[in-house]
C-alpha cells in the first residue's frame, strides 16, 4: 500500500501545473479515471473487512474529493484563459470608419410651408391650392384689375400664346391671390383659407427671382375689420419666430383687390449682419421692413368671386415665403433656393423628423 | 416723385422738420423711398479763398494754390483747373470729406512731390450739375470760411412712391394737400399770376376723337422770349431730378410736377392749319421729341394739324413742333385725354413718360382751365408775350361721384373708432364735401374712389392705422380642427419619407430649356411661354427629372460625388378647355456614387436599377398604395434604360411609378456622366384611402409556426422572375403566405437558355399543423403551377 497523502499531494501539484487542457486530462485519467490510482484504491476498500475499511476510507474519500475540486478549479481557470485568448485574437480597429447612411433634408421652402399650415390650423384656416398656369380672369380681373389697370404693367407677367377655349389670356400666376378667387367661387363664405405656392414674374436679379413663393390668406365673414388683420398677422408671426415681441407697422398703400389696403412693416435689428426680427421699429437700434401686403377684400373682388359685399367682407394677406424663411433662418441668397446643391440643402435643410408641431414648437433650431 | 422740401413749402404752410414730414408721408400712405439731404453730402466742403495760384514745378497742367478757409493758416492745395487763379473764390474740400461724385474720400497727399492738403471742386464733383470744365467760381462777397452746403442753400429732396390709385398726389400740391389734411401745415391756395387775355385765339382747336380726348384747350402767346429758366425755376426741376431745358419747356414740366397737370407747348410757326385730337391712321408716323420714330395705329389718339401728327395724344409730343430758343409764338395745349386710351396707346408703342403716368392715371378734370391760366401767368411773367383768349373743344367729365356714407362702417370695416366730426373733417380737407345726412361728393380729380370703402381708407389712413388695435379673431371651441386634405397630407408623408431615405429635398424651377421639356414630353404640345425671361426658361416641364438631371449635372460639375435629390411638385399638361392639367409629382434622380469606395466595402459603387425600384416602392408603401398588388411592367419611357427600367401599375393602365436607369441618350442630352437611377411617382395616380377608420381590421398572430419549403427550378431565361413569384403565390393561397426569390443562377450546370431560380415559400398553418400528406400535396401544386410558366423543378 502507497502512501495515500504523498500521492495525493504530488497529484494536486500536478493538476495546479497543467498548462493545457489535454494535460488536465491526462492527470484526470491518472486519478480519478477507471484506471487511476483513485479509482483502484476505492475499488480495494470492496475486499476489505468493515474495521479495515473504516481505518482505510476516509484517506481515499478525501483523496478523491480534494482531486476532484482541484480538477475542476483548473479546468474553469485554464477554460477562462482560452476564452480570452481568443478574444483577444478577434480585437478589431474601431477607429475605422462605420458605413455612413445618406441624411436627407428637407427643403426650407416646404418646411416653412408645413409651419404655416400648422400654425394656421391652429387659428382655423385650411390650405388651398390653384393652378400656376392661370387665365387672366382669374389672376387679374377678377381681382379688380381690368385690361387698362396700370398695376397690370407692375406684375411683369409671363404669358403663353395660348388663350382659354374662352378666348382668355393664359399666364403664368403672378400671385397667389387667384386662390382666393377660386376658393370662394367653390366653397363660399364664411371661409379661412391660406394658399401657398409659387408665383412666377418675369423679374430676376439678385434679390428677385422669375419663380418664386408666396402665401395667401384669406378670411370672409360678416364683421371682419382690419382689427382682425393685424391680430392674425400679428398672432402667426410671433408663433413663426416664437417670440413676444413681434411689433407690425400698417401703412395705407394701394392694391386694387383690397380697400382700404394696408403694407404690413415688421420691427428689426441688425444682430452680427443679420435682420432678426422682434421689437419697435422705431426703437434705437431697429428699423422696419416691409413684410407683406394686405387689406380689406375689395367689394368687387366678392362680388366677382360670387359673394354679395353687402353680406359679406373679410381681409386677405400676402406673404413672401423664401423672404420669410431667410429671415428665419438666416439664408441670405435666393437663387441658392433652386440649385439643388446637396452642400447647401445639407446645411439649410432639415430633418424630415423636424416635423412642425405647436407642442414642440414650430420652429427647428440649428 | 422727387421734390425739395422748398418746393413743398410753396404750397405748405408748415413748420415740421424733415423728418416728421417723412413719417406723415408714410403713415397717410405715400411711402418715403429716400431723403437725400445735400448738407449730409457737402458736409466737408466749405467756401475758400485763392490767394495765391503758381505753376507747379513738375506738371504744366497743374498748380499750386494758397487758399484761405478762414480759419488758420491759408493751405496749400494742388490744383489742376484752368480756371484756378489768386483773388477767386471757390469750394474746398478738406481732407477727410466724401467727394459726392465719386465716393473717393479727401486726404492730405502730395501731388507730383508737392504737398496738397485738399481738392477745389467742380460742379460735377459736387454732383450739383454736369460742368467739369473748371472749379466752381463763387462770386465775391461768398463768405470765407462758411460750410459750403449752407451757403448754397442746401435743400433736402423727398422721393415717395405715390400708388397707382393716387393721380391727385403727382404733383406736388396734392402731397402738401394730403399733408395738410394729416394735420403737418396749412395748405396755401394755388397762387395765379394776373394777366391779361386779349382777342380770340388765332388758331383754331377741334377734337374729332371726341372718346379719346374729351376736351382739348388752347390758348396762344405771341412774342414770348424763350431763354433759361431763372434760378428758383431750375432748383425745382433738378429736386425732381429733371434737366431744366428752356422756359416754356420748364414751365410745362413745373405745372406737371408742381400741380400733376401735363400741357404741351408747341412752336405756333411750325403748325398749319386747325389744331386737332384725332384718331391716328393706321400706319402714320410721327417722330417724338425722345428723337424715336413711331408708327401709329388708329386706336390711338393724336394731336395733328393739317400736315401731320405733332402729338402722341397725352404720352409725347413731337419734335417737329416743339419749342426751341427761337420760338416766338407759342400754342399752349391742355387736353383730357381717356385714362384707358392712354394706357393701351402706350403699352402699345412700349413708350414711358411723365405725362402718360399722369394721363393714365386721370388727370384732375377740374384743373383745365385753372391749369391753362396758370401755366400763362407764368410765361407771361417770365418770358412775356400777349396771350389770347383761351378756345374750348369739348368739355372733361364733369359728374361729381356722390356716396352714401355711413360713418358707421369705419368701425365696421376700418376696426377704429373714429368721431363723426373728425370724419368729417378729414373729408373735407381732402375735398369731399360732406352733406348733413353724410351724401359725400368726391372730388373729380379722385377717380379711384368707388364706394364706402373708399372712404373708410381715406379716413382711417389720415386718422391713423396705428390707432387700429389687434381684434383676436374669433375662434371654434375646442381643439383646433384638421383642416389638410388628402391629397395635402400625402405630399407632406411622402416628403418626410422620402428625406428619411436619404434623399435632399430639392426646389427646381418649373420653366425649362425647350430642348430638355422636348426630351421628358409626352404627345401634348408643351406649354411654351411668350416671354421668357432667357431661353433657359421657357418651357413648362412635364417631368421633373431634367430640373433634377441638371441640378445632378451642376453638382457633379462642381465636383460632388454624389447627388441623391428627389422633388415634390407639378408636371404641367393640358386640360380640355385650354387651361392647364397639374399634376402632382415626386421625381427622384440619383447620380454618382452610391457608396464611396471604402475599407469594407471596397470600389465605390454607383446606383443600379434596384436602388430605384426600392425607393419607388418605400415610397408609394408610404403614400398608402397597395404596393403588394402592383405589377412590374415596361414602358418607362424613352428616357430611361429599355432594358433597365420599368413602370408599376395598379392594373394594367394605371401606371403609379416609373423608375430605372436613365438612357445614355439622355446623359448626353444633359451633357452628365452616368449611370444615374431615377424615379417618378405619379402622387394623382395614386388611389385615395376610402372611409378608413381609425381602428385596424382585427388580428391575432397565428398560434402555429410557419414552416418554409425551398423550391429550385430551371426555366427559361427569357421567364420574369417575378411571374414564377406571381405563379407560385397563387398555387394555394390558404397555405402559402410568402414567397421570396433568394437565388438566381444561369452558367455551369444550367442547361444553355435556362435560369435557375430558387424560391423560399412560407407556408403558414391555419388550426392545426401540416401533415405530411399536406405538405406534400402543397408542393404538388407549387411545382404544378410554375410548370404552367416552363418550369421544371431541380433534382
Amino acid at each position: 500500500m502507497t502512501d495515500i497523502p504523498s500521492q495525493t499531494e504530488a497529484a494536486l501539484a500536478a493538476i495546479v501545473a497543467s498548462a493545457t487542457l489535454d494535460a488536465l486530462e491526462a492527470q484526470r485519467l491518472e486519478t480519478l479515471g477507471k484506471k487511476g490510482w483513485v479509482s483502484l484504491a476505492l475499488k480495494t476498500l470492496g475486499g476489505m473487512s468493515p474495521e479495515e475499511r473504516t481505518a482505510a476510507a476516509p484517506a481515499i474519500q478525501s483523496a478523491r474529493a480534494a482531486i476532484a475540486e482541484a480538477l475542476d478549479a483548473k479546468k474553469a481557470a485554464l477554460e477562462a484563459a482560452e476564452l480570452e485568448a481568443a478574444l483577444a485574437r478577434e480585437t478589431i480597429d474601431l477607429t475605422l470608419p462605420a458605413q455612413a447612411a445618406s441624411k436627407g433634408s428637407v427643403h426650407p421652402v416646404s418646411q416653412v410651408m408645413d409651419e404655416l399650415a400648422e400654425i394656421f390650423a391652429d387659428l382655423g384656416f385650411a390650405v388651398a391650392t390653384g393652378p400656376e398656369i392661370e387665365d387672366d380672369w382669374h389672376n387679374f380681373t377678377a381681382l379688380n384689375m381690368d385690361e387698362t389697370h396700370p398695376a397690370r404693367a407692375m406684375h411683369d407677367t409671363f404669358y403663353f400664346p395660348d388663350k382659354t377655349v374662352e378666348g382668355k389670356d393664359v399666364l403664368l400666376r403672378t400671385h397667389t391671390s387667384p386662390v382666393q378667387i377660386r376658393s370662394m367661387l367653390d366653397q363660399g363664405a364664411p371661409i379661412r383659407i391660406i394658399a401657398p405656392g409659387r408665383v412666377y414674374r418675369s423679374d430676376s436679379d439678385a434679390t428677385h427671382t422669375p419663380m418664386f413663393h408666396q402665401v395667401e390668406g384669406l378670411v370672409i365673414d360678416k364683421d371682419i375689420h382690419l382689427g382682425h388683420l393685424k391680430w392674425t398677422l400679428e398672432t402667426f408671426f410671433k408663433a413663426f419666430f416664437e417670440r413676444e415681441d413681434i411689433t407690425l407697422r400698417l401703412r395705407p398703400s394701394y392694391f386694387p383687390f383690397t380697400e382700404p389696403s394696408v403694407e404690413v412693416d415688421v420691427g428689426y435689428s441688425n444682430e452680427g449682419g443679420r435682420r432678426v426680427v422682434g421689437g419697435h421699429g422705431d426703437a434705437p437700434g431697429h428699423a422696419w421692413m416691409e413684410i407683406g401686403g394686405s387689406g380689406m377684400v375689395n367689394a368687387r373682388v366678392l362680388a366677382f368671386a360670387g359673394l354679395d359685399p353687402a353680406e359679406w367682407q373679410g381681409f386677405a394677406f400676402g406673404l413672401g415665403i423664401d423672404r420669410i424663411a431667410m429671415l428665419k433662418y438666416g439664408m441670405n441668397d435666393l437663387r441658392a433656393f433652386f440649385d439643388g446643391d446637396p452642400r447647401w440643402l445639407a446645411h439649410y435643410g432639415f430633418s424630415p423628423f423636424d416635423q412642425p408641431t405647436l407642442s414642440a414648437g414650430v420652429g427647428a433650431r440649428a | 416723385m422727387k421734390f425739395s422740401l422748398t418746393w413743398l413749402k410753396d404750397y405748405l404752410e408748415t413748420t415740421a422738420t424733415v423728418a416728421e414730414i417723412c413719417d406723415a408721408l408714410n403713415a397717410i400712405g405715400l411711402e418715403v423711398e429716400g431723403v437725400e439731404d445735400p448738407a449730409e453730402k457737402l458736409a466737408g466742403f466749405r467756401i475758400a479763398h485763392v490767394l495765391t495760384a503758381a505753376r507747379h514745378p513738375d506738371a504744366d497742367k497743374l498748380q499750386v494754390l494758397t487758399v484761405d478757409t478762414g480759419e488758420g493758416d491759408p493751405l496749400q492745395v494742388v490744383c489742376g483747373a484752368p480756371n484756378a487763379r489768386a483773388g477767386m473764390k471757390g469750394v474746398l474740400g478738406l481732407p477727410g470729406a466724401v467727394v459726392p461724385a465719386n465716393g473717393m474720400v479727401l486726404r492730405k497727399s502730395a501731388i507730383r512731390g508737392v504737398e496738397s492738403n485738399g481738392m477745389m471742386c467742380s460742379v460735377r464733383e459736387l454732383e450739383l450739375g454736369e460742368d467739369h470744365d473748371g472749379i466752381i467760381e463763387l462770386p465775391d462777397d461768398a463768405p470765407v470760411g462758411t460750410s459750403f452746403a449752407d451757403y448754397h442753400g442746401a435743400d433736402p429732396v423727398i422721393e415717395v412712391a405715390v400708388t397707382p390709385n393716387r393721380p391727385d398726389c403727382m404733383g406736388v400740391y396734392g402731397i402738401a394737400r394730403d399733408l395738410a389734411a394729416k394735420g403737418l401745415g396749412t395748405l396755401k391756395p394755388i397762387a395765379m399770376p394776373a394777366f391779361a387775355a386779349s382777342g380770340a385765339c388765332p388758331v383754331e382747336i377741334r377734337t374729332d376723337d371726341s372718346e379719346g380726348c374729351p376736351a382739348f384747350y388752347g390758348r396762344v402767346v405771341k412774342g414770348v422770349t424763350n431763354g433759361p429758366s431763372p434760378e428758383w425755376l431750375q432748383a425745382r426741376l433738378k429736386s425732381a431730378g429733371q434737366r431744366p431745358i428752356s422756359l416754356l419747356v420748364d414751365l410745362t414740366n413745373y405745372l406737371m410736377l408742381g400741380y400733376g397737370r401735363p400741357a404741351h407747348a408747341y412752336d405756333l410757326a411750325t403748325l398749319s392749319g386747325a389744331v386737332v385730337a384725332r384718331r391716328a391712321k393706321d400706319g402714320e408716323n410721327v417722330l417724338a421729341l425722345n428723337e424715336k420714330t413711331y408708327t401709329l395705329e388708329a386706336e390711338m389718339t393724336v394731336i395733328a394739324d393739317d400736315v401731320q401728327v405733332h402729338d402722341i395724344a397725352g404720352i409725347m409730343g413731337g419734335e417737329h413742333s416743339g419749342v426751341s430758343e427761337s420760338t416766338a409764338d407759342v400754342l399752349l395745349e391742355i387736353a383730357y385725354f381717356d385714362p384707358a386710351r392712354i394706357g393701351a396707346t402706350g403699352r402699345k408703342l412700349g413708350l414711358s413718360s411723365d405725362a402718360r403716368t399722369r394721363f393714365e392715371r386721370g388727370v384732375d378734370p377740374e384743373f383745365l382751365d385753372a391749369g391753362l391760366d396758370l401755366l400763362t401767368g407764368l410765361i407771361v411773367e417770365m418770358a412775356g408775350g400777349t396771350p389770347s383768349e383761351v378756345v374750348r373743344a369739348g368739355s372733361p367729365p364733369s359728374t361729381a361721384k356722390v356716396i352714401a356714407f355711413d360713418p358707421g362702417l369705419t368701425t365696421r370695416l376700418g376696426g377704429v373708432d373714429v368721431p363723426e366730426a373728425e370724419q368729417k373733417r378729414i373729408l373735407e380737407s381732402l375735398g369731399f364735401a360732406v352733406s348733413g345726412d353724410w351724401q359725400v361728393t368726391c372730388p373729380l380729380r379722385r377717380n379711384d374712389i368707388e364706394g364706402p370703402a373708399d372712404l373708410v381708407e381715406e379716413v382711417v389712413r389720415i386718422h391713423g392705422l396705428d390707432k387700429v388695435a389687434s381684434v383676436a379673431l374669433p375662434r371654434m371651441e375646442g381643439v383646433a380642427r384638421p383642416t389638410a386634405t388628402p391629397q395635402q397630407k400625402l405630399e407632406r408623408g411622402l416628403r418626410r419619407a422620402a428625406a428619411a431615405s436619404g434623399l435632399n429635398e430639392a426646389v427646381t424651377w418649373s420653366f425649362l430649356p425647350t430642348w430638355a421639356a422636348e426630351h421628358f414630353a409626352s404627345d401634348q404640345p408643351l406649354w411654351v411661354l411668350a416671354n421668357p425671361i432667357s431661353e433657359d426658361m421657357k418651357a413648362m416641364r412635364p417631368s421633373l427629372l431634367p430640373g433634377l438631371l441638371m441640378a445632378a449635372k451642376r453638382n457633379a460639375d462642381r465636383g460632388a460625388a454624389s447627388s441623391r435629390l428627389f422633388e415634390i411638385g407639378r408636371r404641367y399638361f393640358r386640360s380640355g378647355n385650354g387651361l392647364s392639367d397639374e399634376k402632382p409629382t415626386l421625381g427622384i434622380v440619383l447620380a454618382g456614387e452610391k457608396t464611396p469606395r471604402g475599407w469594407q466595402s471596397g470600389k465605390a459603387k454607383p446606383f443600379d436599377a434596384f436602388d430605384a425600384k426600392a425607393l419607388a416602392l418605400q415610397l408609394l408603401e408610404a403614400a398608402g398604395a397597395p404596393v403588394g398588388n402592383l405589377m412590374v411592367m415596361g414602358e418607362a419611357g424613352a428616357q430611361f434604360h429599355p432594358g433597365q427600367s420599368a413602370t408599376l401599375r395598379l392594373g394594367p393602365k394605371t401606371v403609379l411609378a416609373r423608375f430605372g436607369m436613365v438612357h445614355p441618350a439622355t446623359l448626353k442630352a444633359f451633357d452628365v456622366d452616368g449611370p444615374i437611377a431615377a424615379v417618378e411617382l405619379f402622387l394623382d395616380a395614386i388611389p385615395a384611402k376610402k372611409g378608413a377608420a381609425f381602428a385596424r381590421p382585427g388580428f391575432t398572430p397565428p398560434a402555429l409556426q410557419a414552416v418554409t419549403r425551398d423550391f429550385a427550378f430551371l426555366v427559361p431565361a427569357t421567364l420574369a422572375a417575378g411571374d414564377l413569384v406571381r405563379a407560385v403565390q397563387g398555387a394555394d393561397k390558404t397555405a402559402i403566405n410568402g414567397v421570396r426569390v433568394f437565388d438566381v443562377f444561369a452558367g455551369q450546370g444550367v442547361p444553355e437558355g435556362h435560369k435557375s431560380i430558387a424560391v423560399e415559400v412560407t407556408l403558414q398553418p391555419g388550426e392545426t399543423s401540416f401533415k405530411d400528406a399536406d405538405l406534400k400535396a402543397i408542393t404538388e401544386k407549387v411545382v404544378a403551377a410554375a410548370a404552367k410558366l416552363g418550369a421544371e423543378l431541380r433534382g
